[in-house]
């Protein structure tokens, strides 16, 4: 027996309390009672009503996407009507007749209808089924005239995404795709249900939030057949905001139309302040053709395709930068103070470290080179010397100060950073320490060095307006319907390099002159009317002796041919457009590249206000 | 450990009140999930009788101790359930945007139901070492308020609005069976209405909505506005006597969403009518009075208070829940006790009934 801890008067007291507690409980449970009984009794012949005819259906709405636009306002997507087939199976009254008359009006095939049909028949029978969707617009009219006569079909309405163009820009549009489970489990996107479109690549993706907008619904009575009498209450879907690009339509499409056929990239950028006007990627694909669906050839060809038309070699083609690393390299040697402008070197086509012997792409050498010669005539002896006397740490502390060896933090999707060898590097990675001729190469940027078409694109900008390394974007602005602006653009300035003003101007100067002077090696892109500087490259794929035996057997074959690579800025002294061009085993820069930055450059100029 | 008297004590009016809910629980959830044909649907009332089993048998466990043992572990359940929430949140499982869960192998557990029987326990706990026969003043009562407020917070934060107010009215219950001084019950309400607005900012959106479309039910025709609506016609076109067991057309039909978890009764009122629900409420009404019953006859300050605790979880999901599908209350997600589909709930109002049939077992054990 344990003893009592509640004395007498504690529990009366409880007792007490007790007491108002059952006295409260019973109160509730009356105001319980009566509500039900106001349900049940008063109100309740009313609510048999309703649910006899109960045929309130909540039907969703889903919002317009918002538009894409080139920097113009152009619209390069947009959404256009999609009209798509239900049935009812509980409203259908003899299935294998509709079917038979759906087959025919509407281009059916009875067995894919009948799969669906029984895949949900498990559900829930007042579900509607879809049986096709995007139905033409003869197929429209077939069936919207005859629906009186066939009972349980419904035909909603959606919007769908329509990519104008076709293929212009997919790497920079992206496209839309189902909404993963893991995505919809994330938490990230809390309004979104299974089946729903979002972005997966590109601007699509990057501005996925903004362009959704919200979905809407509405509570909407229908009779017997599924007609609606009326809609009891609404909430309309909210519109996306629309992104307006810093691509300019026309340049994107030259761009494009200068690389089919061939693999490769395209950059062009306003050197004043990072923004994108064009960025093409060859081979592509057509972003419509995610939304209509691939019969399984197309899609198998596109994502296994050795080609990769899915990637965007602009930000994840990683090639080795050739002679147009020698820009960097020549600006560091200034500024390191190794050489200067006029000290000349001689070059007779052969230079010999070690055990190893390098040449100089002219046979028999340029002679007496200064650094503006060397530049102009890509001389690569004069570089050769010039990379040995600063080692390639110094090479790499320049390189990345104007951004190679890392992400240039683009917002478009996948990036890749390249790569600036240094000997802590390849002590780390490789294990061995590095060696002489290893510079020899970097110098004339081959060995390890690897860089994106973006990149090139955004180093030489700052090279020509004055140092400063602008972060390359694609976003103009993007603005909700009403007006209200989510994002305008403005420049990001990564860092300012730490290079003398007159190096710089010595370095454009000489860059002018590979395009302007007689013996440079960029003479295809020259203009008459307009400065054009720039710097070819050409990139080799193979070692020379394999490039040598295959020359000997006749022409060598496409994929050991060396990647061709241009870029240019115009005007030299005041400039508004760089061009970044790579063409994949496209053989020399100055004469597969370099036509196309002409192109390029002389239809964004020429044009009055650019 | 079972002694005779014990077995001559016990409580057959308890055990009978339990069993008949569970019956109808079953019967209820078979026509409620008979609509849906897929193979998960129509096995839930199956797997209601197994938890039910389980429960049961929890049910079983509860009596073999006696109940003065918890004494000891109240502030250590407590602990222990307030270490579980805050894992919770920082490694549960999240689903429909809420991290209530945590997984244990193929099954999942949700710490807030744990926090209910801990809740009641340590407050008991409180109130009987405190011992006296004065009121309480609101100087005295920092210390439960705290024991409130943290896991209160914490299953706020998962965030569950509907069991952090549940579990605070439960609370606030067994507070106020201990006599509150007039005064500080005064000031205290006083202090609540002056925090509402506070608490109202506080909330989600989504939280917002539910109140505002429980005043007006047309703000928000997708979600707990259709839900009320729907269950409103179910009630009420159940009329006097139903429309009979399984044929119920909003629930058939499907008209009624969440039909065999918030919105069961609402199935029940369909097919049985007034008749019906005025019949299950009563079990709940006596099953409350009876409660009130076994903490009046113990002699033991804890087990008494922790009696009213109990009766008092039972009182609040019932009157909640009711209340919600009536069209009453806003939509908070409470399902109905022991009506309801949920296993993680069964186990711990069975655990929670284990122990007031304890309680009123051993209520010869003091003089």
């Amino acid at each position: 027996m344990k003893l009592s801890n509640f004395d007498p008067v504690s529990q009366d007291v409880f007792a007490k309390q007790l007491k108002i507690a059952a006295l409260f409980v019973l109160v509730i449970f009356s105001i319980l009672i009566l509500r039900l009984w106001f349900l049940q009794i008063v109100n309740g012949s009313a609510y048999r009503d309703r649910s006899e005819n109960n045929r309130i259906r909540l039907q969703s709405m889903a919002p317009f996407r918002g538009v894409i636009r080139d920097r113009s306002g152009k619209i390069l997507v947009d959404n256009r009507p999609s009209y798509d087939l239900y049935v009812i199976p509980e409203e259908i009254h003899d299935t294998e007749a509709l079917l038979n008359r759906l087959a025919v009006l509407g281009n059916l095939e009875m067995a894919l209808m009948k799969e669906r049909l029984s895949r949900a028949a498990s559900g829930y029978p007042f579900k509607p089924v879809c049986l096709k969707k995007d139905i033409s617009r003869e197929e429209l009219a077939m069936l919207e005239t005859r629906r009186f006569d066939l009972p349980g079909v419904m035909i909603k309405v959606r919007p769908q995404r329509h990519y104008f163009y076709g293929d212009l820009a997919a790497h920079v549009l992206g496209y839309l795709g189902e909404i993963s489970e893991k995505q919809l489990k994330s938490g990230q996107f809390p309004n979104a249900k299974s089946g729903d479109l979002i972005g997966k690549t590109g601007m699509e993706r990057r501005w996925q939030k903004s362009l959704n907008g919200g979905r809407g619904g509405e509570q909407v009575e229908v009779d017997a057949a599924g007609r609606r009498i009326k809609v009891i209450s609404q909430k309309l879907p909210v519109s996306g905001a629309d992104v307006c690009l810093t691509i300019n339509r026309e340049l994107q499409t030259l761009a494009e139309k200068a690389l089919s056929g061939k693999h490769g990239a395209v950059v062009a950028m306003d050197p004043r302040n990072g923004q994108i006007l064009a960025l093409a990627s060859s081979p592509s694909y057509d972003p419509n053709l995610f939304i209509t669906g691939f019969d399984g050839g197309t899609w198998k060809n596109i994502v296994s395709s050795s080609d990769y038309p899915l990637h965007n070699r602009a930000l994840t083609g990683q090639y080795p930068p050739g002679s147009v690393f020698k820009i960097i390299v020549a600006l560091a040697g200034l500024e390191e103070g190794v050489i200067t402008p006029w000290e000349a070197l001689y070059c007779n086509g052969e230079y010999s470290l070690g055990r190893g012997r390098y040449r100089c792409w002219k046979r028999w050498g340029h002679g007496k080179v200064d650094l503006n010669r060397a530049l102009v005539e890509s001389c690569d002896i004069y570089f050769y010397h010039l990379g040995m006397r600063l080692g390639v740490d110094r090479i790499a502390h320049y390189a990345r100060q104007l951004g190679l060896g890392q992400k240039t933090g683009l917002n478009l999707g996948h990036e890749k950073g390249g790569l600036i060898p240094t000997t802590e590097w390849k002590r780390k990675r490789w294990g061995t320490p590095w060696q002489g001729g290893e510079t020899v190469s970097t110098a004339i940027g081959q060995s390890f060095v690897l860089v994106t078409p973006l990149q090139v694109a955004t180093f030489v900008s700052a090279v020509f307006n004055g140092g400063h390394v602008y972060r390359p974007q694609v976003t103009r602005w993007v603005r909700k319907p009403g007006g209200e602006s989510i994002f305008e653009f403005a420049p990001q300035l990564i860092r300012d390099v730490e290079i003398k003003p007159e190096y710089l101007e010595l370095v454009k100067k000489a860059l002018s002159g590979v395009v302007n002077h007689p013996r440079g090696t960029g003479s295809k892109a020259r203009l008459v009317d307009i400065t054009v500087a720039g710097k070819t490259g050409t990139a080799q794929v193979v070692n020379l002796k394999k490039e040598k035996e295959a020359k000997a057997k006749g022409e060598i074959p496409w994929k050991y041919r060396d990647h061709a690579w241009f870029v240019a800025v115009a005007p030299a002294d005041a400039p508004r457009i760089t061009v970044a061009v790579l063409v994949e085993h496209g053989g020399h820069g100055g004469s597969a590249a370099a036509p196309i930055a002409k192109t390029l450059i002389e239809a964004y100029l020429r044009v009055p206000g650019g | 450990m079972l002694d005779r008297r014990l077995i001559q004590n016990f409580d057959w009016v308890l055990l009978l009140l339990l069993l008949l809910l569970a019956g109808i629980s079953i019967l209820n959830l078979y026509s409620a999930t008979y609509a849906i044909r897929d193979v998960g649907g129509s096995r839930i009332f199956m797997k209601q009788f197994y938890w039910f089993l389980i429960g049961f048998s929890v049910f079983l466990v509860m009596i073999t101790f006696n109940y003065y043992y918890l004494e000891r572990l109240a502030y250590p359940a407590y602990f222990f359930t307030v270490a579980l929430l805050i894992i919770v949140l920082l490694v549960g499982k999240v689903m429909s945007g809420s991290q209530r869960w945590l997984s244990l192998g193929p099954a999942v557990f949700q710490p807030s139901e744990l926090a209910k029987i801990s809740m009641v326990l340590v407050l008991a706990k409180f109130f009987s070492d405190r011992g006296g026969s004065e009121d309480y003043r609101l100087r005295d009562l920092w210390q439960p308020f705290i024991l409130i407020l943290v896991p209160c917070g914490l299953i706020l934060k998962e965030p569950d609005l509907g069991t952090a107010l549940f579990l605070g009215m439960v609370s606030f219950s067994m507070i106020l069976i201990v006599k509150v001084n007039r005064k500080s019950l005064l000031i205290f309400l006083g202090c609540c209405l002056l925090a509402a607005p506070v608490v109202w900012f506080g909330m989600k959106d989504y939280q917002q909505r539910r109140i505002l479309t429980f005043l007006q039910p047309d703000m928000d025709p997708l979600g707990a506005g259709y839900h009320i609506n729907q269950s409103k016609i179910a009630i009420g076109s159940g009329q006097f006597w139903g429309k009979g067991y399984l044929q119920g057309t909003q629930t058939r039909l499907h008209f009624l969403p969440e039909q065999h978890t918030d919105f069961a009764f609402s199935v029940l009122a369909e097919e049985w009518g007034l008749v019906g629900v005025t019949g299950l409420l009563l079990l709940y009404l006596f099953l409350i009075l009876w409660g009130l019953n076994i903490a009046k006859g113990s002699k033991d300050r804890f087990g008494a208070i922790l009696a009213v605790g109990i009766v008092a979880i039972v009182f609040w999901q019932v009157v909640i829940n009711v209340g919600m599908v009536t069209g009453l209350l806003p939509v908070v997600g409470i399902p109905l006790l022991l009506f309801s589909y949920g296993g993680s709930s069964l186990i711990s109002t069975m655990a929670a009934m284990g122990l007031l049939m304890n309680i009123s077992m051993r209520r010869f054990m003091f003089q």
